[in-house]
């Protein structure tokens, strides 16, 4: 347990390591991050086989940081950010192996690479706004030198808009949370006291407050209509950034919603509730009908992944505690989906075809030339479109009775966002892996395309894995997460809001 | 009431041994190293480190004084955090200065570095409108010939010329706005001229004076409308000038206006931070500041040359720091010198770079650091972090600056006032300046680099005071109650 804040100190020092290692060898630096992002996987999983859930916070270090603004370093974990973590070292440990055979200053693209695992990571970490924050931002300059050193198709222009996009919305949320700590008189910036300071404004001022530092996150979790630098941010990045964009960091922005934004002002939350739910839904619905027509195999996954995350705002919107469980519950599911799916297209499909156009992948008759992709392809587009047996199943079926108990409208139009993610996800699967027909198929020599290595191989089982435990054995993570829910802190707004 | 010159002498120690040493290089160079070339460099260089260190020194061991000579010169808190500050900051200009021969006289640039240094110091401690003056006038004249040491370079004597005229301008308007003060009040000490204004209100006569004065805070600052000498300066004028006028002039120039308004001025000050605003400098200073958030940071978004786009992102940061000077006065120092040095770091750093790189062949474009990563790793290195610090992304001291500021701006009075909202619109230009700022990064970390670029060697001394600088804003940045704690 209380190892946990070291996953963020060996991931800054993995960072470090990899910068000298790479400038020695490319090998050297890949074994690195590896090692890095396993040891502070390592130290997750095994704080998570000690872990008592429980109602609350518990506090892992808690000492003053910059007393002279009341500031204090106050890590915490509870069911819900332990969640994340598991996460969050998964999809590292993924990313890492699906990386493999970058060797462009591959020292660089791992450094920079940890320094946002170690962002990521100190996020969950976080009892303290402030605390929260740094690492907040800590995690957005990387993802700029990622996606425009390592990325793909116009990746300057993507790389600028996802990290101007990041920027602004953590802009919002620091101004509303300064207006917050200003209101308190300056006393500090733990949560609690956020949300005392921000309940002794007017009405009004809290809307303002609530307002920004929820758009602020919302923005980065790809809420509608704030979402469009998801797509092409993730069709720009190199595989493992777009594993760890769609995977993690937008988990980041749904977290914030979570652990800050709302129990700051459970008034506004309860007035503005609605309008997040519609949002929500809109997101679902309007990415699903995009992703159908897209013509580039990536930028399906892109749009897949914005309306997948529509759900995890529509559970948070939903505001009860099966709702949030299950919201908390996607976040996990959709990490480790959208992980396999960006790792197919972008991995093993791109960086051996060199195309990603679906009609190009169309003529290439994929499901014989690599087979193992096509085999991952499947499972996790089953696993995505939500069908029993992965994870995305209880994710989203969770999210949507907690959505019918508040709103029966709601669930009605978001479940016929289900519908959509089988319909864009069968055409996606159909197209790029099975496009030939029947007649041509044995005639026709085929070019082979270089084998699948062993570490996509392990990836992509480590990833497959871990949706097909969860599918099976949801209450690991629902132990987890409901003890949490049940934390005063979040009392006032699973119990409010509309009713 | 007698002078007591001894107190004189023993407060004004840093000062002493400034000046000394600036002599001590113009003689050890005209005796013996001018007949020695290799060597010339190196001599000019050590001297004057040697006595920016003692001056440093001897300004943290005497510590704190209180007024000194008749109440001239107060050697607070404040003004020995900006002594060694300001010590600092020109020593790292000083380590940029190239060995190159395009710098001829590096034994004079070093003497008139460091009497500028002797201006910011006085500056950062006088408490009277005389010394005020004269501090200012010894800076100014002193960074009017650096502006233009660059004798071959048209460019550099065209930024002389310009900051000369501004400059003299500026002074004009001060010195008109003393005028009226010293009629006002019958005193040119802040203290007493604090106690007149308090008795007498706000005569109509004291906002021409306050306007007279801002003006040359503006100057001095560089605020937008008062920023057009800036861009030219900061193109034209040598690196290391160029480090010293926007680094440590700023932080002198800031303390020195924050006590003339606040302690001098301070019954005037106004309100903004509640609506209805009242007169008084405040709103003034808010106006200011405003339009420089504006101006520099949408003006930099135009800029194709480095030192132009810092020129512009220094008059977006000047903006902030004017933020800065309306809370000082209630809220306290700290936030404002925090801002002020890790900018001035940062400001140095960025500078130093553009130094080092002039080595291997000129640089005015964006495009001149093309594949600077691969040129020079180091160099790359430091001016990432550099950046980052002034675009304000954490762990880097430039983050908690902002943060600082903007707190300390809303606890005088939340989102009630105008300067609530000039904080919600500086940051969200910041989300604005993180543009500009990765262009600049794009180009020396993401871009490759044109065809048969020379690999840069960096002399130590820069490479030391590069690495230092980069080293403090981390540090700053991760605990800055090490400053904080000072006030």
């Amino acid at each position: 347990m209380n190892a946990l804040p070291c996953t963020i100190y060996v991931s800054f020092a993995g960072a470090l390591l990899a910068l000298a290692a790479g400038s020695r060898s490319a090998q050297a630096a890949r074994v690195v991050a590896l090692l890095t992002a396993l040891a502070s996987w390592g130290i997750v999983l095994a704080a998570a086989t000690g872990f008592v859930p429980a109602a609350g916070l518990q506090d892992l270090v808690n000492v003053a940081w910059i007393p002279e603004m009341g500031i204090r370093y106050h890590l915490a974990v509870d069911g819900i950010s332990l969640t994340l973590l598991v996460l969050t070292g998964l999809a590292a440990t993924a990313g890492v192996l699906f990386s493999w055979n970058i060797t462009e200053r591959t020292g660089e693209f791992f450094a920079l690479y940890l320094a946002l695992i170690g962002g990521v990571y100190g996020v969950f970490l976080s009892a303290d706004a402030f605390v929260l924050f740094v690492f907040y931002e800590i995690a957005i300059v990387p993802k700029y030198f990622l996606i425009a050193n390592w990325g793909s198709t116009n990746r300057e222009y993507g790389a600028m808009k996802l990290v101007l996009y990041s920027f602004a919305g953590s802009a919002l949320v620091l101004a509303g949370l300064l207006w917050a700590y200003a209101a308190g008189h300056g006393t500090g910036f733990s949560l609690p006291e956020l949300v005392a300071a921000t309940g002794s404004l007017s009405l009004a001022q809290q809307i303002g407050v609530f307002g920004l530092v929820f758009t602020g996150f919302a923005t980065l979790a790809g809420m509608f209509p704030l979402h469009t630098w998801a797509p092409t941010g993730h069709v720009a990045a190199p595989t493992a950034a777009s594993m760890l964009l769609a995977g993690v960091v937008m988990k980041l922005g749904a977290y914030g919603c979570l652990r800050v934004a709302l129990p700051l002002s459970p008034a506004a939350f309860a007035l503005l509730q609605p309008y997040i739910a519609w949002l929500a839904i809109i997101g679902i619905l309007y990415a699903g009908f995009v992703a159908l027509v897209q013509d580039d195999f990536k930028f399906v996954i892109g749009y897949s992944s914005v309306s997948h995350m529509g759900f995890v705002l529509l559970g948070l919107a939903a505001a009860n505690v099966t709702a949030v469980s299950g919201a908390v519950f996607q976040m996990f599911s959709h990490g480790v989906i959208a992980g396999l799916l960006f790792a197919v297209v972008g991995r093993m499909v791109y960086e051996r075809t060199h195309t990603r156009q679906l009609a190009d992948l169309r003529a290439m008759s994929l499901h014989r030339l690599i087979p193992f992709a096509a085999v991952v392809f499947v499972l996790a587009g089953i696993a995505s479109m939500g069908l029993p047996g992965f994870s995305g199943f209880p994710a989203e079926l969770t999210i949507l009775i907690g959505t019918w108990q508040r709103q029966p409208l709601w669930a009605l139009a978001a479940a016929f966002g289900v519908l959509i993610a089988a319909a864009f996800t069968l055409r996606a699967i159909q197209v790029s892996f099975f496009g030939r027909t029947g007649t041509d198929r044995c005639d026709t020599p085929i070019e082979p395309l270089p084998a699948i290595t062993w570490p996509e191989k392990t990836g992509a089982l480590l990833l497959l894995g871990a949706t097909i435990y969860l599918g099976l054995s949801p209450d690991t993570l629902f132990d987890w997460i409901r003890p949490a829910l049940q934390s005063p802190y979040f009392h006032a707004i699973l119990t409010g809001g509309l009713s | 009431m007698t002078a007591d010159y001894a107190g004189l002498f023993h407060a004004l120690r840093p000062e002493s041994h400034l000046v000394i040493g600036a002599l001590l290089v113009l003689f050890f160079d005209v005796l013996w190293a001018r007949h020695r070339p290799a060597n010339r460099h190196h001599v000019a260089l050590a001297l004057g480190l040697i006595s920016l260190l003692m001056a440093a020194t001897a300004a943290v061991t005497q510590g704190t004084i209180g007024p000194v000579f008749q109440k001239m010169l107060v050697i607070d808190q404040l003004a020995v955090a900006t002594r060694v500050g300001v010590f600092a900051l020109a020593a790292f200009a000083l380590a940029l200065l190239p060995e190159s021969s395009r710098q001829r006289h590096p034994a004079e640039f070093t003497a008139i570095l460091l009497f500028a240094t002797t201006g910011f110091t006085l500056m950062a401690a006088a408490n009277h409108l005389l010394i005020i003056f004269l501090a200012l006038e010894l800076a100014s004249l002193s960074l009017y010939v650096l502006a233009g040491f660059d004798k071959k370079s048209a460019a550099s004597a065209e930024a002389g010329l310009k900051y000369f005229l501004f400059g003299g301008m500026s002074a004009a308007f001060l010195l008109f706005g003393f005028s009226l003060i010293y009629g006002l009040t019958g005193s040119l000490h802040l203290g007493n001229i604090a106690t007149q204004l308090a008795i007498q209100g706000q005569p109509p006569l004291l906002i021409v004076a306050l306007v007279m004065v801002l003006v040359a805070f503006g100057f001095k600052a560089a605020a937008a409308p008062f920023h057009l000498w800036a861009p030219d300066v900061y193109q034209g004028a040598p690196a290391p000038a160029a480090a010293l006028i926007a680094s440590a002039s700023k932080l002198a120039g800031l303390v020195l206006f924050t006590r003339l308004l606040w302690p001098g001025l301070g019954t005037a000050v106004g309100t903004i931070a509640h609506t209805p605003i009242t007169v008084g400098w405040a709103p003034v200073v808010a106006l200011l500041s405003a339009a420089s958030l504006l101006l520099g940071n949408i003006g930099a978004l135009a800029q194709t040359n480095v030192r132009r786009l810092l020129a512009y992102s220094a008059i977006a940061h000047a903006g902030a720091l004017l933020l800065g000077v309306i809370a000082a006065g209630r809220i306290g120092l700290g936030p404002l010198y925090f801002y002020a040095a890790t900018y001035g770091l940062a400001t140095v750093g960025a500078f130093g770079v553009v130094a080092a790189l002039e080595t291997a062949g000129p640089v005015q474009n964006l495009t001149d650091l093309a594949g600077l990563y691969r040129r020079s790793p180091l160099l790359a290195g430091c001016l990432a972090v550099f950046i980052l610090s002034l675009a304000g992304i954490p762990p880097l001291a430039g983050f908690f600056g902002k943060f600082a500021v903007f707190s300390s701006v809303l606890r005088l009075g939340g989102l009630a006032g105008p300067a609530g909202w000039l904080v919600i619109l500086a940051i969200a230009l910041s989300a604005v300046a993180l543009y500009y700022y990765l262009l600049i990064l794009k180009q020396a970390l993401v871009a490759a680099p044109v065809k048969n670029a020379p690999r840069v060697t960096t002399p130590w001394p820069a490479r030391i005071a590069l690495l230092v600088a980069a080293g403090l804003l981390v540090l700053l940045g991760v605990m800055p109650s090490l400053l904080l704690q000072l006030f």
